[in-house]
């Protein structure tokens, strides 16, 4: 009884471990041991070791099996982190001022603002892009609309950066509203008032007081659409017309049509790596940040 | 234009929805003064405060800092700073980087704003802690920052909404006297918030007692407790016995009352006209046995006693009316007067006050 009780955490804990083992970490494993497997010559693949996938991103196998560098690869993957970062940046333009105006209202509204926020999420992710096709698309009502202001008929917004990066931040914006949000609703409005009484003006007060005390939210924010949008494949595809290969698209190929699994699981591991560094960065920043801050109770 | 009034408050209404939260307030402010705002929970002194501020309007009315009208000045360009009931110092900065805050965004030099910084941290005592924050502070460490703050960009009004109230006894006693200090010393003036009558006597030079969105009185700690105008003055500011009472008349400074205990005259106020009135007396100055001497005496039952240390609230009886009356233990023994006891008890006509009913 005694060692049952003392060992609670471990046995406790035991059920989320082995999901976490089988669902998570297996999984990274064996995609891991694929991506430094040998290609198949009919897809699929053997386990002899073979790091060709990780060279393959970077050098490209000539007629008579030299190496030659080739930056394809390395293209799609600085145009996925640009789509991402961008994407990041304008949810985060956006869903400052939404935040700030839906803690503004009263505690009933706010419940209603917030679930209007997460509607989204009720509707299929391909439904919701398939509108914006529609919105955006050749006779569709955005350039209808345009048209009576002198747009030349039969416009279509569709099948372009632009229209990927308008589908991208619509489907993130919750993501980047509702940890915003939450870290506003924590502020203490006094802190605000104080700034302004010892003669900050709008901008100092923003600044030196807003941003500070909401950037936990905002780093949250920003990582849970920053990682995701990396691997975004719907929009590029649907709404970019897949023209502009980005990684998560590069991956699937590799997978399907491609039929390259290692070269795959390669950039998947990459992807990953990337992500794992981008998001101890800013956990180690957070940690010092909050050292500072500890015990503020 | 008047140079010796820092803050005038002119006919200031103010209504949040349907409540009228002032109704029509009116009072100056002179320069240097300590000036307090008395009055029970929910009575508008916040939202007064928060007008001189500049964080709330008037709907009506006008209010002049220095005899410029500032209803229309935003909070960050008023020369008022504020001591916020809470504190709100801002966590993510240091104890300096709070003090120094205000200064920058008035634009001072580099080194004026190190200098004035370590000078009021110096003041307040909490130099050792400049590069701390203030999470790892006590109440009365950051009661004390939150003063450095708000004085650092000498402001010509130091506003402060119950900054001792979330202090101990013995705290927001030393506070007391701190609080006095600085004011003498840097003259500036204050404006203080506070629903403790003992901390209104005791700190300020003169006290507003606000009561249902309105002033009741206006004046210096001893005519506020000796001579309250009305009844809410009276029961809000220290203990009092109140007695139904009828004027019988009424002239030149003197009235003839009838009250239960008998006819007598009193010294009236304004407030006394002919009819029915309230009588004010103060427990302490009903006076007990051997100190009961001079003025009106009555015979009175001790029904019940409360000894306080210092001295002893009594519950009296005389003739179908029940009086409080408190009595200093000026000796150890026999100052003591017993329950059931009848005991001789009296006052000066000139301690109770007759006002309007
Ligand atoms: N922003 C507001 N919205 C609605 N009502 C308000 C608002 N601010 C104040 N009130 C109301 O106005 C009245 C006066 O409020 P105020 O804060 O000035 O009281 P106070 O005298 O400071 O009381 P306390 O001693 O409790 O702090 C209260 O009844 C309060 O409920
Ligand atoms: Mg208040």
């Amino acid at each position: 009884m005694r060692r049952l009780a003392n060992n609670l955490p471990f046995w406790g804990l035991l059920p989320a471990w082995a999901l976490m083992g089988f669902a998570l970490i297996l999984p990274i494993l064996i995609i891991a041991a694929v991506s430094v497997a040998t290609r198949g010559s009919h897809g699929g693949f053997t386990w002899d070791f073979n790091p060709a996938g990780y060279a393959q991103i970077l050098f490209n196998e000539g007629w008579s099996g030299e190496l030659e560098f080739t930056p394809q690869y390395l293209i799609i993957i600085g145009r996925t982190f640009l789509l991402a970062g961008a994407t990041t940046a304008l949810c985060l333009i956006f869903a400052l001022p939404v935040a700030w105006y839906i803690s503004r209202q009263t505690p009933g509204m706010r419940a209603i603002l917030v679930y209007l926020v997460t509607l989204p999420f009720w509707v299929s992710m391909i439904l919701r892009v398939y509108a914006w096709m529609i919105i955006l698309g050749k006779d569709g009502p955005l350039p209808r609309f345009l048209e009576t202001f002198g747009l030349a008929p039969g416009t279509s917004f569709m099948f372009n950066d632009g229209a990927t990066l308008v589908a991208m931040v619509y489907t993130c914006m919750p993501l980047m509203v509702l940890p915003i949000y939450a870290s506003i609703e924590k502020l203490d409005l006094t802190l605000i008032e104080a700034s302004h009484d010892l003669h900050g003006n709008r901008f100092t007060t923003f600044r030196r007081v807003i941003l500070p005390l909401t950037a936990p939210g905002i780093v949250s924010g920003a990582i849970l659409v920053f990682v995701p949008a990396l691997g975004a494949v719907l929009e590029p595809v649907l709404m970019g017309g897949g023209k502009q290969m980005m990684m998560g698209s590069l991956i699937q190929l590799q997978f399907g049509g491609g039929r390259n699994w290692p070269f795959g699981a390669a950039i998947a591991m990459v992807l990953m790596g990337l992500v794992m560094l981008f998001l101890i960065v800013t956990a180690l920043r957070a940690a010092r940040r909050t050292a500072g801050m500890e015990a503020r109770a | 234009m008047d140079r010796d009034k820092a803050v005038e408050v002119k006919s200031v209404s103010k209504h949040f929805g349907t409540y009228q939260a002032l109704k029509s307030v009116s009072f100056d402010i002179g320069e240097n003064e300590f000036f307090t705002m008395l009055g029970p929970s929910g009575c508008g002194k916040t939202t007064l405060l928060r007008m001189l501020a500049g964080f709330e309007s008037p709907d009506q009315g006008s209010i002049l800092l220095h005899g410029r009208e500032v209803t229309q000045i935003p909070p960050h360009k008023r020369r008022v700073n504020t001591v916020f009931q809470s504190y709100a110092l801002f966590p993510h900065m240091t104890l300096e980087q709070n003090v120094a805050y205000g200064l920058e965004n008035l634009g001072w030099e580099r080194a004026k704003i190190r200098a004035r910084t370590g000078e009021m941290l110096e003041r307040v005592h909490m130099s050792a802690m400049a590069t701390r924050k203030p999470g790892q502070l006590s109440g009365g460490q950051r009661q004390r920052v939150a003063l450095a703050r708000a004085l650092a960009p000498e402001p010509e009004i130091l506003l402060l909404d119950e900054p001792l109230s979330a202090l101990d006894l013995k705290l927001r006693q030393a506070m007391r006297d701190e609080l006095r200090n600085l004011q003498r010393d840097t003259g500036i003036t204050f404006v203080f918030v506070t629903h403790d009558q003992e901390e209104a006597l005791d700190m300020s030079d003169r006290i507003a007692v606000l009561g249902a969105g309105e002033v009741q009185q206006i004046g210096t700690p001893a005519q506020i407790y000796e001579e309250p105008v009305n009844r809410f003055v009276a029961d809000f500011v220290g203990e009092t016995n109140f007695l139904d009472v009828e004027v019988l008349d009424s002239r030149e400074g003197q009235a003839t009352i009838r009250t239960p205990l008998g006819t007598f005259g009193v010294p009236a106020t304004g407030a006394a006209q002919k009819g029915r009135a309230t009588l004010s007396i103060r427990p302490e100055k009903i006076n007990l046995g051997d100190q009961a001497a001079g003025g009106i005496t009555l015979a009175a039952r001790v029904v019940n006693q409360n000894y306080m240390g210092g001295f002893t609230h009594y519950t009296l009886e005389t003739g179908g009316v029940t009086l409080r009356a408190s009595r200093r233990n000026a000796s150890r023994q026999g100052d003591l007067v017993a329950t059931g006891a009848d005991v001789t008890i009296g006052f000066l006509p000139g301690s109770a006050r007759v006002l309007a009913s």
